[in-house]
This record gives C-alpha cells, structure tokens and sequence, in this order.
C-alpha cells in the first residue's frame, strides 16, 4: 500500500496522463483511435521541441520568456525563402530556388544567435534571466515585425509555401491509417538527443549541477558562465527549429506566429516535474507535461466541453501539479 | 515582591544538550546592572549557546534564568525582547532597501487614525527617530536608505532600536569584527552611554584588549563548562589565554606516518583587496605535509585559503607551486594546478542537495569519463562505488539524494568527489564541522592516510586538539595576518591562542 502510494506520488505525471486519456475515452470511446492519437501527438510536436528548449533554461534555474516569439521569427524566416516561384505576391521576388535546407539551417542560426545573446546577458552581467529574456522577447518581436514589413511583403501573411518545405510538416511515411507523420518522427529524435545531452554529456551534468547549487558548481570548477551562454543557445536553436516546424506543418507564416508559446511551453516543463528553482527535470517528464495538454485540448473539445471551461480546467492543472510536486518535494526534507 | 537582587539577571546551572554533544554543562552566568560584561572562550566553547538560550532562541534543558530576581521563561525571541533583552548580531540584517527611520520601528509603526481606517504615522516615527538619535549621539539621517551606511551606523541603528525597546540588556556578539579604530571609539562611547543609563552589556569578542578595555568583568567559558568570573582589574592578556585553554587532550587521534618532503607550494604575501580581509599573507607547503591553520573567528583563513584556490581575488602577491609562479584566477585554474578546496560551509558551497551521491562524487571529474563525447557511466558507477567504500559512506545506494546523508557522510562524499581528481593540494576547511566523533575520527585517518600517500593538505580547523593533533606546522593567523608558523609536534594551546590573539591594534584604518 506504501509502495503503491509512493509509486504514485513519485510517477503522478504519468498517472495524471493515462487517467485524464481514460476519462475522455469513457465519455466518447471514440477517442482511443489511431488518428486522434496522431492528431494529438503531430500537435504536440512542435510544443515538445519549444519545452525541451525550456526546460534546459528551467533547470539552470532561469527562465526564458523569449521562446515563442523566436517560434515566431524562425517560421518567417524560414517561410520567407521557402515560397513557390509562380506565387503572385513573393517575399523575395526574382530568389532561386534554394536547397531547402538552407533556410532552415539560416533560420536555426539566428535562433541560436539570439540564444547565445541570452545567455552571454544573463551569465556576463548577472541579469536575471527573467529580465534578459523579457528584453530578448520584445525585440525578437520587433525585429521579426520589420522584416516581416519589408517591401514588398509589407506585412502580408506568408502563404503559398514549397510543398518540398510543408511535406516535412504535414507529410508521413506510410499511409492512411498506418501513416507516420514525419514531424512526429523528428520530435522524438530530438527529444532522443535531449535525453543523451540531458543525462550523457558534461554539459547535461554541469546544468544539473548549476540549477542544484551554482556556488557549490563555482567550488567544483565548472565554468558557470561557458555552460549558462551554451544552454541558452540550444535552447534558443530548438525554438527555431520549432518555428520552421511550425510554418512547414501550416503552410505559412506571419509575424505573430508562437504568440505566448513560451508560456505554454514552461506550463507543459513545470506539469512535467521540472523544477522552477532549476536542478530538476527530466526528458520523460516534459513530454508527459507536453501530452497532458495536448490530451486535454483535443479531448475536451472532442466530448465539446466549452473553450472557456477548457481554459480554467488547464490553469487548475498547472497550479495542482505544482502543488503535489513542491510537496513531494517538502515531505523528503 | 521579587527579592532585590545585586544581580540583574542570573543564569543558574544551564544545561543544553545537542544530539552527540553537550553543549552547555551546568553554567552559571551572573551579571550587574550598568556593567559590561565580557564573555569568553575559544571557538565551540559554548558562548553563542549560551546568548541563544538567554535570547529565547534555544530553551535550556535544565537551569533557570532569573530577571530582576524574578524566574523568567523565554520561549523565543520575541519574549526576550519583551522582557528587556536585545541581542546585536554579528551577522546584521537590516532591509537595505528601505529608509533608516523604517528599519529602526519595523513591525512597530506608530500609527494614526483617519476614521475607521490606519495609516502608519510617519511624522510621530520621525520625532521618536530623532529624539532617540540625539539621546545616543548617533548621527545618521533618517531618511537615508539603510543599505548606503557603513556597517558600523547599521550597527548604531540597531543599538537605537535595543534602547527604545527599553532594553535592561543588550547581547553585543562581536560588535568589532568589522569596525575601524575610529568606529569603534564610537561604539565604545556609546556602550559607556547605556551604561550611565543602567543597561548591562553582555560583550562577546575575541580581542582581548578591547574586553580589557571596556568591561567591567570577565567570565570565561570551556568546553561548554562555566570556567570562572573576574574583575576585569585583575586580569592580563596571558592570565585570560591561560583561563581560556588548559584543557585535557582527551580526543584521539590516528598514528600520523607521513615525512614531509620539499616544498610543493609557496605563498609569497598576498594580499585581498577587502581592506578588512588578508593582508601580506606568506607560506609555504610541502609535499606530504599537514599545515594546520589556527586563528579565531575572523581571522581572514576562510578567506585567505579560498584566494589560493581562486575563488577569491588578490591585488598582490604570488603563488609557486614546483617552483613554477602560477596565476590562479579560477576555482577551475586551480583543479587544473592539482588543487581541491573542501569548504567550510558545506551545504552552501559543497553538496548539490538535490542530486544524487553518484553525480555528487563525479561532478568535478566529468572529463575523466568522457568517451566519444558522451559520459560512461559504468566508469561514473564504478568510481563512486570505489569511493564510498574506501571512506566507508553509509548511504542506502548511489542514486540517493545526498541531502538525505548525515553530515558525516556527506563530508565523506565530498573528500571522494576531491580525491578523483587526483588532487596534490589538498585545501580542507573546517572538515570536521558538525560531524559527529565517530565519523570525525574517520576523516582524520582519511586525512592521515592521504599525506602519508604524499599529498600536501592545509587543513583549517578551529578546534584546537584537532590542529594540535593532526599538523606537522602551525600556521595561525589573526585578523588578516599571518602571526606565526609552529611546529605541530611542541606547540601548546597557549603557543596558539597567544599567536592568535597577537595583533592588539584593531583593523588597521584604511581610507
């Protein structure tokens, strides 16, 4: 009885995740198929990528509010090369058609640019992270609305992208109801990288260690300030590669693109256990966060419970989750 | 009618025991109203657990505190200071943020009515300030933001907040540790001030010239045992010292077998750019040695060690190490000098609380496990497995998380993490705080057995058997300088603490 209460205690995400699916399941059995599930987890792809950045901020201990408007800067970028040619209104009239993976790949560098900015603020001049990144969030915005302003796009919504470019978002291997989109299968590679830094590499070890006691890492002789400006640009290479993700899956981009995803993407990390005082959180973890919201979205409004109530219902679970986690937390004190 | 008492507070057979240890042992301290009363003893002699049951803090086991002749309970803090008992600690923390006159009636507004409802009365708490003010001479404005000031005016303001509590007595728990000559002229004017008015100091310092100096009378703990009370008249520098020491060498210490070598590490006058911190520190280590470093509280050895292992900075001065001058800047230039630095505050700078004992041991030796990039964790295991066994760690498994070890056992891990770097320096402070005998004993042998290996250790250690039991040399050090090297073999605790409490002049004045 113990053990079973401490299993439950210890693994309440994971439980939380299989209980909320079956509540869903009883009032509408139809939930339990192959193609909602793809739904859910081809929604849930880009929010993984964008929390995985999160949570390597989250457990140095700092925060980074810049993720969704850098979701939003890499889709217009990426978006903006990525047109067809015979497309009336092109961002860049008269461009080549280019190897797809050189915006893509343009568009993660100035993601993790703007990241290296992050961390080298935060770590070189002790702003709180907080503050670096609320900064770093309005200007990404602002940089991306002037590009975005450019003639002769002048603020139109990019549209009309390559179908080489919108099949990586939308396209699968297989078919019909054995399809397996190919975003699908690039979230879980990256989360299999994560994992391997996470838990395999210096640099996943020296976060731990940052977020757990960053005076005792200082004794230790990590150097703090090389691994907070790192961390901070991985993060900030996965919110691009959210974003091109996110204009491929569909099919365009404007400027307001990721509004708020950092939000979420911190709500999905602190539901999956990772801690806000930093030095705790693991892969699993976020994408069981990432799950449960992309279960509660599509699920309440498959058995049509009202969008409002759907909005308390997810604030009520961040507060909660928090809540049982800071007490497992208390009690092995 | 209570019985008139000569005494104004009376602590009768105080006993106060912690899990293992006993810190206080049937004392009895007996103070006059009007009078400053200097309490003394070395580090650990029980001074702080006495101040802390007198100030509510910590309730004695057995004993009784009389007030004004009248029995008195302190259940906390907050009753003692409603009984007339202030304490001035080391330690001040005031809100720097706000205004002085603000700290000075925190929680004690003055307020006002404007119909049903309360404002906070701010002219009434302007008057009280100044009227306060000029009653202790203290010249600070009251408007000033607290965390501008001088430590010796935050010092004042809390003096000024004991009075208007109409404190009987006021606890002063090394009021001079961070003043200057001049501010301490000032404190003593105004401790002469409170005097006059009848309030009784309890003045708690290491620095015997100042107690000579300003009290009245003088009792002198052990051990956690009542020594003695005497007229400050009576009593000399040497008399205090020998009051103070004298104690049995009753703890046990391991056979020690290391031959120190040549000279590993050579300190040539460094200096800290805190003025009130090191100053022209010189000394050198040889290779299998143990260098122990006495001093008392406040002494500048935290400080002076952590320099040499680049946690802090120097403005001048050089470190030699195989003869080689080497630039220290970083905790991580001194690993890759083949330092280790075991800190004194062990929670604070040593465990990550909420990892496990397995990446508490490897954190400062990733590198080491490093195979294609990515770490290899039967090697990880393996080492930490081999560690916990050498130093006989008790923990349930290697994932435990360490905050969930006795003390005892972390320090245990902590020696294991240093020792996979394969460290020739060895810089252990205070390595024995709050670890329970047994488990000290322990450590001694690990650190008998690790100079005998050939490693060089400079061991901090404020309890005296300990640095006159385990070092081939004696450095002490007082108040930033070094006062004297000694050999471990003669030296007496009077050789030490005469060392330690050399220097008479206070901090030297400094811009």
């Amino acid at each position: 009885m113990k053990k079973t209460k401490a299993f439950l205690t210890e693994h309440a995400i994971y439980v939380v995740l299989v209980v909320l699916t079956v509540a869903i399941a009883i009032y509408n059995p139809k939930f339990l198929s192959v193609d909602v599930l793809r739904d859910i987890l081809m929604q849930s792809s880009t929010r993984v990528i964008i929390a995985l950045g999160a949570a390597f901020v989250l457990i140095t201990g700092g925060v980074d509010l810049s993720a969704g408007r850098m979701v939003g800067f890499s889709a217009v970028i990426s978006a903006s090369m990525l047109q067809t040619a015979d497309y009336s209104r092109l961002f860049y009239p008269g461009l080549p058609q280019l190897a797809l993976i050189i915006p893509i790949f343009i568009a993660i560098v100035v993601g993790l640019v703007v990241g290296l900015m992050n961390g080298f603020i935060v770590a070189k001049f002790h702003v709180p992270p907080f503050i670096a990144t609320l900064g770093s969030m309005v200007i990404v915005y602002g940089a991306n609305s002037l590009y975005f302003d450019m003639k002769p796009n002048s603020s139109q919504p990019i549209a009309s992208l390559r179908t080489d470019f919108t099949n990586l978002g939308s396209g699968a291997f297989f078919s019909n109801e054995f399809a397996i989109p190919y975003i699908i299968i690039i979230a879980i590679v990256i989360a299999a990288l994560v994992w391997v830094v996470f838990n395999k590499t210096t640099l996943g070890k020296n976060m731990y260690a940052i977020g757990g006691n960053v005076q005792a890492a200082v004794v230790s002789g990590i150097n703090v300030t090389k691994n907070i400006i790192f961390i901070y640009a991985i993060a900030g290479a996965l919110y691009a590669v959210a974003g091109v993700l996110e204009a491929a899956r569909t099919g365009g981009a404007t400027n307001n693109y990721g509004n708020m995803y950092e939000l979420d993407a911190i709500a999905a990390c602190v539901v999956g256990g990772v801690s806000t005082t930093g030095g705790i959180g693991t892969v699993p973890g976020v994408l069981a966060g990432v799950l449960i919201f992309g279960v509660i979205n599509y699920g309440l409004t498959f058995i049509g419970v009202n969008p409002n109530w759907q909005l308390i219902i997810k604030g009520l679970i961040i507060v909660a989750a928090v809540a049982v986690d800071m007490r497992k937390y208390i009690s092995k004190k | 009618m209570a019985k008139q008492s000569e005494f104004i507070l009376e602590m009768k057979n105080i006993t106060k025991e912690f899990p293992g240890v006993k810190a206080l042992s049937d004392v009895t301290f007996r103070v006059r109203p009007g009078s400053v009363h200097a309490l003394m003893g070395e580090n650990g002699a029980g001074k702080s657990t006495l101040m802390k049951c007198l100030f509510g803090i910590y309730t004695p086991d057995i004993g009784t505190i009389e007030l004004e002749g009248q029995k008195i309970e302190l259940k906390d803090s907050k009753t003692a200071l409603g009984r007339g008992i202030s304490m001035i600690h080391q330690e001040l923390h005031p809100v720097p943020w706000r205004n002085v006159m603000e700290n000075l009636w925190l929680g004690r507004f003055p307020q006002k009515s404007i119909g049903p409802l309360k404002f906070v009365d701010h002219k009434k708490m302007l008057d009280d300030t100044v009227k306060l003010f000029k009653e202790l001479e203290v010249d600070i404005d009251p408007y000033v933001r607290v965390g501008s000031l001088s430590v010796s005016k935050v010092q004042s303001i809390e003096i000024a907040k004991a009075v208007s509590l109409n404190s009987k007595i006021i606890i002063m728990d090394e009021p001079t540790s961070s003043l200057s000559g001049v501010e301490v002229e000032h404190l003593f004017r105004i401790i002469r001030d409170l005097q006059k008015k009848g309030v009784a100091i309890i003045y708690i310092s290491h620095k015997m010239d100042e107690i000579l100096r300003i009290s009245n009378e003088v009792t002198i703990m052990r051990d956690g045992c009542y020594v003695g009370t005497w007229e400050s008249k009576e009593l000399t520098i040497d008399k205090i010292i020998e009051r103070m020491v004298g104690r049995e060498m009753s703890q046990l210490f391991p056979p020690r077998s290391n031959v120190p070598g040549d000279t590993i590490m050579k300190v040539e006058n460094i200096t800290s750019p805190n003025p009130l911190s090191f100053k022209n520190v010189s000394f050198d280590l040889k290779k299998g040695e143990i260098l122990g470093v006495g001093g008392l509280v406040g002494a500048q050895r935290t400080e002076t060690i952590e320099a040499v292992f680049g946690l802090r900075a120097i403005v001048s001065g050089t470190i030699t190490i195989n003869g080689k001058q080497v630039k220290i800047d970083s905790p991580h230039v001194a690993i890759q000098h083949k330092m280790a630095l075991l800190t004194e505050e062990r929670r604070v700078t040593g465990i990550f609380p909420i990892l496990s004992v397995l990446e508490n041991t490897v954190i400062a030796n990733l590198k080491k496990y490093l195979r294609f990039g990515l770490l290899d964790d039967k090697k990880r295991r393996a080492d930490t497995i081999k560690c916990n066994k050498m130093f006989n760690v008790k923990t349930p498994s290697y994932k435990t998380l360490i905050k969930n070890l006795s003390g005892g056992n972390q320090q245990k891990v902590l020696l294991g993490r240093w020792l996979l770097t394969e460290p020739d320096i060895l810089l252990l402070d205070e390595p024995t705080r709050g670890i329970d005998v047994g488990a000290k004993y322990e450590i001694y042998t690990i650190i008998a057995e690790l100079a005998k290996k050939g490693k060089s250790i400079i061991m901090i250690t404020s309890e005296m058997p300990e640095l006159l039991g385990m070092s081939d040399r004696i450095m002490v050090m007082c108040e930033g300088r070094m006062t004297g090297i000694i050999d471990g073999k003669t030296a007496t605790e009077q050789d030490v603490m005469r060392l330690a409490a050399q220097r008479q002049g206070g901090i030297d004045e400094k811009n």
